[in-house]
């Protein structure tokens, strides 16, 4: 049985030495395939003396096993060493960048817009659009603004031969509304409203929100807290003073200007509040009972209030523009900012 | 409107300081815009008289003089100043003197030589006491001003402006007495306003007045005074009063005038009597009547416009401004005053409708008390002869519609209040803002019958008495309400096509939203729509924005050409807005378009994939992209001229029924014409066609599976995919369930004017796997349908 203990030796060594997984096919095939070594040793049993048969089979077959079960293990070892070189090969920089399209971005306007919506939608307010080139009557006349009334030469009109004229206000949106719904109504009307004015903080063409709410029970004080409660909304905190000072517009009466608390200084005063702590951000009141009439709307029966502001203040304010112009250049770089 | 607070606590009675005063103005209405000091807050500046003055030897245009400080020194001083001369009396900067400068730093009056000659102090103009910001040399004092008192007290300096905003229903507040009363009713303070005494007639004469327009002109009061003196100098009070309300000072009468129309807010004129010939006439102008204005303009008169005219001619634009020919001058000893009331309907926009703009007409527009005509020429007759002296005639107060001074009775109730302001107030507190308003009133069972003072012209209705007691007792009385309301449950609509989901679609391919100018270039619009409509602007920003663009790309296009010109060569802009045109009976349309546009590289610089410029193609994905958001609607694209576009690369996107867009390259020619040194993709859809998507309904799945079929065909060059297409769609075999373009190739290979088409089959049965024979026999159907529709073989 010598030659069995040094056959062994060696197929030990060959297992250990094997390299790769072919390699060590080969050597499972020169001891165990079909005229391997072992093999051959089994099928010389039959050589040997009756009684010592048993015993060399059972010591071949051990051997069979023990070849077997080191030849599955460096298998599994070479396996891994595989995968392993495998894994190491296939790392990748993963700090290098993604390869992708870009995302762009929407402007700061309409993601302004989509925020002062998604507020008031919270309070049932509805959105309405209407025409930008607009006539007389509904941009002034059913606005209480008669014909050459000091308040309309304030509004800086652009006209049309025609005489149509670019609407100066989206409060146009609100004798539009009203003309074809009847109350209740809650409605906001964002659009492009235009004035024949420009220069460092005057833009000819901008945008506003127009608000109206009209019920049977609408106050003043509704008012107050719907405008209260937008603006901490809007700015995102939980406290934030308003001041509404008294002022005139000819389509409402009351009639207020709202300050809201410096959202830069917290009112202690800086350049953007031009140090009065307050910032001027919407004009708002009651609809004008002449409004109402205008439209054919009970005024008796109903109230309502009105509100509008300028998107752009308000962005700007949001993400500290401090430069109107910018917003109309459409210049990429500033543009990505809002991606 | 200007107010000088000195003049303001004259009539008001409150220990309140300027601050609490400006803050209570601005917050009911009356916004304190700005404050500024009369005068800077110099210090050692007397009333010094130049006694003599040389020229300085070694200097042309300075001036040596010897000035009385009136301590008893005669100073010798150096002096630059145009106007100065011995005799004057102006303010003198003694050495210690303390002149704060408008950058802030400060001038200390020293001993000092100017060219050699010694100099003790200096003489200042109005500029150097921070009174005005230019002057035309020293200040020159009346000769009656005490030589050596302070200039401070002398002119009452210590004094600030506050620059109110008056809102245009707020004409009252354009006077003292107006920001007066104002004042004492927000602040809840005492008004005391001097009694104005009756002057009493020295002689008979009458100049008559003839109303011949009483709709417009309700109200007339005229006066002559005789023998003034024409060379009285207006006194220093009255001067610095107007001065510090920004008005400058021309002669004694002028000055009364515009006195009287800032302290009681009734504008007056005054005539040279000697120049009027015959009476008043109050009318309306005729046709083409002209009349030299006060400002030496010639105005050619429209019937719409009311006159104050003589026997023979206008002699005023009535409310508006005086005429030339007949106002006072340095000569006039006989004057005819006009204190008027003119309706605001009538002088409204007539001003600016003749490019003028007047204090008269400011007030006028807005409204004035009808009752202070009479007052107002009593006051100013008192102050003409207290000032030149004369020989005061009757005050004739024509009234030719005696309703201008009726008051309309208001009523007010209190259920009415609660509705509109959300607060209850109690019955003392809505009588003492009514009080306070100096209304009359009386208690009904509905409320109050409220009659407002005529001075209160704009309170008519019960809303206007509502904002009174809003805003006298404060804004801030009134709480903020967050209520529970009945809940709104709009149903937001699934199948509408929302401009958001667009926007995020493109946002997510890359591009950048712009916002760009509703109104254009003609040019640019000329070149891109030479066929459209266009709407043009009367009274453009600037030519370059004279036209409502027909289409979106007149902007983005601008926009594209100011990034490639700042180094930012990748760009890829949208924009939804509206476009405009007029349809054929002229009236002006409105459509929502969706642009974009796409230049420069595929990809931002990256490491990881071959970049490359874009194309039409990459375009064609994003357009195809939103159109997909639109479902249930069959989108075609087909070969268009359009003149903006690239002839080879141009499309137009339709459905069944319309036209919804373009797309394609922009024309060399255009690209070229704005400078763009790379081509530029673009696109524009009609949103207002693309507003329905259809709800998704759940198709079962093929449990079989699906088998591909590759052909490889050859094509005339010239055949479009769509007839591809169509051929394959026209064989309508339900197991046909989807088929794919996978290559087009032409070149080598393939014969001149032909090209390789590779076409995918994907062969599914919904019961059952489809078995070879059947796949070979649709395969041979889609075959023989593609040879006779487009002659394909099969290579």
């Amino acid at each position: 049985m010598q030659s069995l203990l040094e056959l062994m030796g060696h197929a030990h060594e060959q297992i250990s030495q094997a390299a790769s997984l072919a390699a060590l096919d080969q050597v499972r095939v020169l001891y165990l395939g079909k005229s391997g070594l072992l093999t051959e040793q089994l099928k010389q049993l039959g050589k040997l003396p009756h009684e010592e048969r048993k015993a060399a089979g059972a010591e071949i077959n051990n051997a069979k096993q023990a070849l077997t079960l080191a030849i599955e293990d460096r298998k599994q070892s070479l396996q891994a060493e595989a995968l392993d070189a495998r894994l190491q090969a296939e790392k990748v920089d993963v700090t290098l960048p993604g390869r992708r399209m870009d995302t762009g971005s929407l402007h700061p306007v309409t993601l302004t817009i989509q925020r002062i919506s998604e507020i008031f939608a919270q309070l049932g307010f509805s959105l309405a659009e209407g025409p930008e080139i607009e006539d007389d009557f509904h941009n002034f006349t059913a606005l209480n603004i008669p014909e050459s009334h000091p308040a309309r030469a304030m509004h800086d009109t652009f006209y049309m031969d025609s005489g149509l004229l670019l609407r100066t206000h989206t409060s146009s949106v609100q004798i539009r509304y009203m003309e074809h719904n009847p109350p209740p109504l809650r409605i906001i009307a964002p659009g492009r409203v235009y004035r024949c004015d420009s220069d460092m903080t005057h833009s000819p063409m901008f945008h506003q929100v127009e608000g109206l709410m009209v019920d049977e029970d609408v106050t003043f004080a509704d008012l107050k807290g719907i405008l209260e409660a937008f603006f901490k909304a809007f700015f995102e905190v939980d406290e934030l003073p308003t001041r509404f000072r008294a002022t005139f517009f000819p389509f409402t009466e009351p009639s207020a200007e709202t300050d809201i608390r410096c959202v830069h200084c917290g009112g202690d005063g800086c350049r953007v509040c031009k140090g009065t702590g307050w910032l001027e951000v919407m004009g708002c009141g009651m609809v004008h009972p002449n409004v109402l009439k205008n439209v054919g709307i009970d005024s008796e029966k109903y109230t309502g209030f009105a509100f509008g502001f300028g998107v752009e203040r308000l962005a700007m304010l949001r993400y500290q523009i401090n430069d109107l112009r910018v917003m109309f250049d459409n210049d990429v770089r500033f543009l990505k900012q809002f991606g | 409107m200007k107010v000088s607070e000195k003049w303001l606590r004259e009539w008001i009675d409150t220990p309140q300081t300027l601050d609490a005063i400006a803050d209570k103005l601005t917050m009911s209405g009356c916004e304190v815009e700005a404050r500024d000091p009369v005068a800077t807050a110099f210090t050692g500046i007397v009333v010094g008289h130049v006694l003599e003055r040389e020229k300085h030897p070694d200097a042309d245009k300075l001036s040596v003089c010897k000035v009385d400080n009136g301590q008893g020194e005669t100073l010798q001083i150096v002096c630059g100043a145009q106007n100065v001369r011995a005799g004057i009396k102006v303010p003198l900067a003694l050495i210690g003197a303390v002149l704060p400068l408008p950058d802030g730093k400060e001038l200390k009056i020293k001993k000092g030589k100017l060219r050699g000659v010694e100099s003790f102090g200096m003489l200042c103009s109005s500029t150097e006491l921070g009174m005005s910001d230019k002057s035309d040399g020293l200040l020159e004092l009346p000769q009656d001003a005490p030589v050596g008192a302070d200039i401070r007290n002398y002119l009452k300096l210590d004094d600030e402006v506050i620059e109110l905003a008056i809102t245009a229903n707020r004409g009252d507040c354009m006077s003292m007495i107006g920001v007066a009363r104002e004042t004492a009713l927000v602040m809840d303070v005492p008004l005391h306003v001097p009694e104005i005494p009756a002057q009493a007639a020295h002689h008979d004469d009458a100049f008559p007045v003839d109303i011949q327009a009483a709709d417009a002109c309700p109200r007339y009061a005229g006066r002559i005074i005789r023998n003034i003196n024409p060379q009285a100098p207006t006194p220093v009070w009255m001067q610095e009063k107007l001065r510090r309300a920004g008005i400058r000072s021309i002669s004694a009468t002028v000055d009364v005038t515009n006195y009287v129309l800032l302290e009681l807010g009734q504008p007056m004129h005054a005539f040279d009597l000697d120049t009027l010939q015959g009476g008043i006439v109050v009318r309306y102008a005729r046709d083409g009547e002209t009349l030299v204005m006060l400002d030496g303009q010639t105005a050619t008169l429209r019937s719409d416009t009311l006159v104050i005219a003589d026997a023979a001619k206008p002699v005023a634009m009535a409310g508006i401004m005086g005429g030339e020919p007949t106002c006072v001058t340095a000569s006039t000893r006989n004057v005819f005053l006009e204190s008027a009331h003119f309706r605001p309907a009538k002088i409204m926009g007539k001003a600016r409708s003749y490019g003028l703009q007047t204090d008269s007409a400011a007030r006028f527009e807005r409204g004035v008390d009808p009752d202070m005509p009479f007052k107002a020429m009593e006051r100013a007759t008192q102050l003409i002869v207290e000032i030149c002296g004369g020989e005061v005639g009757p005050l004739v107060d024509t009234c030719a519609d005696a309703s201008v001074l009726e008051r309309k009775s208001i009523l007010l109730r209190p259920e009415r209040i609660r509705r509109v302001l959300g607060v209850v107030m109690d019955d003392a507190g809505v009588e003492g803002v009514l009080a306070r308003l100096n209304c009359e009133f009386s208690k009904s069972d509905a409320g109050w019958q409220v009659q407002a003072p005529l001075a209160r012209f704009d309170l008519t209705i019960e809303e206007d008495l509502i904002e009174e007691l809003a805003r006298v007792r404060g804004y801030d009385s009134i709480p903020a309400e967050l209520r529970a309301r009945a809940p709104r449950i709009a149903q937001p609509s699934e199948t509408a096509v929302g401009q958001g989901r667009l926007r995020n679609l493109l946002v997510a391919r890359g591009y950048q939203e712009a916002v760009t100018f509703s109104f254009v270039d003609p040019k640019m619009e000329l070149t891109l729509a030479p066929t459209a409509d266009n709407i043009t602007l009367a009274n453009p920003i600037s030519a370059d924005l004279g036209v409502m663009r027909s289409t979106l790309w007149s902007g983005l296009l601008r926009s594209v050409a100011y990034n490639l010109n700042r180094q930012q060569y990748r760009v890829r802009l949208f924009e939804i807005g509206p476009a405009f045109h007029q349809d054929a009976d002229g009236k002006p349309q409105q459509r929502t378009m969706l642009s974009g546009m796409i230049t420069g590289n595929l990809y931002p610089e990256q490491w990881g994939q071959a970049n490359r410029p874009v194309d039409f193609y990459d375009l064609k994905g994003d357009v195809e992209a939103l159109l997909e958001q639109v479902t249930g609607t069959q989108f075609y694209f087909a070969p268009v001229a359009h003149a903006a576009l690239h002839p080879g690369q141009s499309a137009e996107i339709m459905t069944q029924r319309d036209v919804v867009g373009w797309m394609g390259a922009l024309h060399p020619r255009i690209e070229e014409k704005l400078g763009l040194e790379q081509p530029v993709y673009l696109f524009e859809v009609d949103l207002g066609l693309l507003t329905q998507r259809t709800l998704p309904k759940y198709q079962a799945i093929s449990r079989f599976p699906a088998i591909r079929r590759d052909l490889a065909l050859l094509v005339k060059q010239d055949v479009l995919a769509v007839a591809l297409e169509n051929a394959v769609k026209k064989t309508a075999i339900p197991q046909l369930v989807s088929y794919y373009l996978f290559d087009v190739y032409s070149g080598k290979g393939i014969p001149d004017g032909q090209k390789s088409v590779a076409l995918s089959l994907i062969l599914q049965d919904f019961s059952r796997t489809l078995e070879e024979a059947e796949i070979n026999r649709i395969v041979d159907a889609v075959i023989a349908s593609l040879q006779k529709e487009v002659g394909a073989v099969l290579r």
